[in-house]
């Protein structure tokens, strides 16, 4: 089996964000991670993995040198070969999605890929499924579980008020990891140590066929939003409070 | 001639609430408005659709999503009828079909849009799970949204006489991902992103029977219950329910937090919420200093007591 983790490297969930030049991000002062649905997507290649010990796990970032950590943190968790498509610039999602789709048709024979279902600071919930219309194969979104059995993928996608979807795709096929589908290890010492010696192949757009960046969907403006007042605590005995509570919220800002 | 499309989302065959948002905005761009709506009883809908020129309906034997087929139909119907752009709710749904659409046409497509100025094709949507914002322009001749919910006001429709219904047949060409049951939730919930209001609950609560006192609130304003992620870690509630970053984003009009402390990823998840009002013991949580209103003292004593006030207003 060869399975490719999809991942991107995001400010931590606590960063403390602020705005440089209208459009980008400070980065001084942030920690970068993985993006946690990607942390599912590493889990669910490595539990396959063992169950089917002639696997191969390849993880494929995108992004500026920096993502090379990301990376690093991957291989220390157990994957064995990664790939960094190093570039500098904005790219819009399907321009990322297609030089995926073309580093992973270039490796050659590929079965499954695991990608989270977006990733948590473009909130875009795109790429997983641009990818695998772009090489042509099945993707279910918002994966909770996840069972391969002889070519054949079953998983549970979650979908409105509770309810789940039951899917049925052939390999190959793409995942998009959610939240409930497994439990992340943590990376081991000697993992982190076998991590480190790992070459890392590295890859640009123009390897990619990408010659000429054409972004459909240009960032304008990123901004603050306008943050709320502070609120009124309602003092008193309780039973009043509540009282003067309900009245406010029924007479005052009539949301009853 | 530019067109507007709306894909209307039915749930076991009723119209989900958010599709007039959706509609409603697609008026706003003065552009003529094309509904599209998979079903085979389009008589019993079309009081809801008063006031929309052209309808195209999709008949099937079976209209069972599956997103094979619905996208390849939506492909096809955007190209033949110009619907350059094209707009959905933010749903589990639209999630899993728009990006199939919008890579089979190369149209461009921006999810859970907050902002939408069809003049100047610019389009803003929260990020950084809501802790930003961004502006986007987008420049494709095909333009796809889909809307968060409770977000676009609702208007009449106008009238513009009886529709124009067109009638196609599901496009069956190729089935890759099958979707072959669906798994029903054991209790009928209220869908948290589109509710119009929520009774959440989180490590305060204790246990997960606790829960119980929500519920009953939740019934008397029609709300749906919802819970933090430390709730959900330790099992007091379902995953479902979670609300925050790693969970949903809602956008109800009222939001009441109990024993949720209020940690910044909690709070991305329902910060847009209108009126949002929190019962915590701790007076230094920092909930309270993103509520409207607060009440600071034993969830368990002020939850039965605002029950009750609520049953004066509700019954």
């Amino acid at each position: 089996m060869n399975i490719f983790v999809c991942i991107k490297q995001v400010p931590d969930t606590e960063a403390t964000l602020s705005v440089k030049d209208g459009k980008t991000i400070n980065e001084n002062n942030i920690k970068w991670i993985i993006s946690p649905y990607d942390e599912y997507a590493i889990e669910e290649a490595l539990k396959v993995k063992e169950k089917i010990p002639e696997s191969k796990v390849t993880l494929i970032t995108l992004g500026p040198k920096r993502c090379e950590s990301v990376l690093r943190s991957g291989l220390a968790m157990g994957a064995e070969n990664a790939i960094h498509i190093e570039t500098e610039e904005y790219i819009d999602n399907k321009t990322i999605a297609r030089a995926i789709a073309y580093a992973i048709k270039q490796e050659g024979n590929y079965n499954l890929i695991f990608i989270g279902k977006q990733a948590i600071d473009d909130d875009a919930f795109l790429t997983h499924i641009y990818i695998a219309e772009y090489l042509g194969i099945p993707v279910a979104t918002n994966v909770t579980l996840f069972k391969y059995e002889s070519e054949k993928v079953f998983v549970e996608r979650e979908i409105d008020g509770g309810e789940k979807e039951k899917i049925e795709m052939t390999t190959p096929c793409v995942i998009g990891a959610a939240k409930g589908l497994n439990t992340p290890r943590y990376p081991s010492l000697m993992g982190m140590m076998k991590a480190k010696k790992i070459p890392i192949k590295k890859l640009s757009l123009q390897d990619l066929e990408i010659e000429e960046i054409d972004n459909k969907i240009i960032i304008e403006k990123l901004f603050a939003p306008a943050e709320k007042p502070q609120g009124k605590i309602i003092e008193g005995e309780i039973e009043n409070a509540v009282k003067e509570l309900v009245r406010v919220l029924k007479d005052e800002v009539k949301v009853l | 001639m530019a067109n507007i499309g709306v894909y209307v989302e039915l749930k076991e065959d009723k119209l989900k609430k958010s599709n007039k948002e959706a509609i409603s905005l697609a008026k706003r761009s003065e552009k003529d408005v094309h509904v599209i709506i998979f079903t085979n009883n389009l008589d019993q809908h079309l009081d809801e659709l008063k006031g929309i020129k052209n309808i195209i309906q999709i008949k099937d034997q079976d209209l069972t999503y599956q997103p094979d087929y619905y996208s390849d139909t939506i492909a096809n119907i955007i190209k033949d009828y110009d619907l350059n752009d094209f707009i959905g709710i933010c749903s589990a749904q639209c999630k899993d079909l728009f990006p199939r659409v919008a890579a089979k046409i190369d149209a461009s497509l921006v999810n859970d849009c907050i902002e939408i100025d069809f003049k100047n094709n610019s389009i803003t949507k929260p990020v950084f799970a809501g802790r930003l914002l961004a502006k986007y322009r987008v420049e494709n001749e095909f333009k796809m949204y889909t809307i968060r919910p409770n977000i676009f006001p609702v208007q009449a429709f106008g009238s513009e006489g009886n529709p124009e219904i067109i009638t196609k047949e599901l496009n069956k060409k190729e089935l890759k991902t099958k979707i072959i049951d669906i798994i029903k939730s054991d209790s009928k919930k209220i869908d948290l992103t589109e509710a119009d209001a929520i009774v959440s609950g989180g490590r305060g609560m204790k246990e997960k029977e606790n829960f119980k006192i929500l519920e009953e609130i939740a019934q008397l304003l029609n709300a749906g219950v919802g819970a933090s992620r430390a709730a959900v870690d330790a099992g007091f509630a379902t995953s479902d329910m979670q609300v925050g970053q790693t969970g949903k984003v809602v956008n109800p009009k009222l939001y009441i937090a109990c024993g949720i402390s209020g940690a910044i990823q909690h709070f991305a998840g329902m910060k847009t919420s209108k009126v949002i009002v929190a019962i915590n013991k701790d007076s230094e949580a920092p909930i309270f200093k993103k509520a409207d209103y607060g009440i600071v003292g034993d969830l368990f004593k002020i939850v039965p007591l605002l029950k009750k006030e609520l049953e004066k207003i509700y019954t």
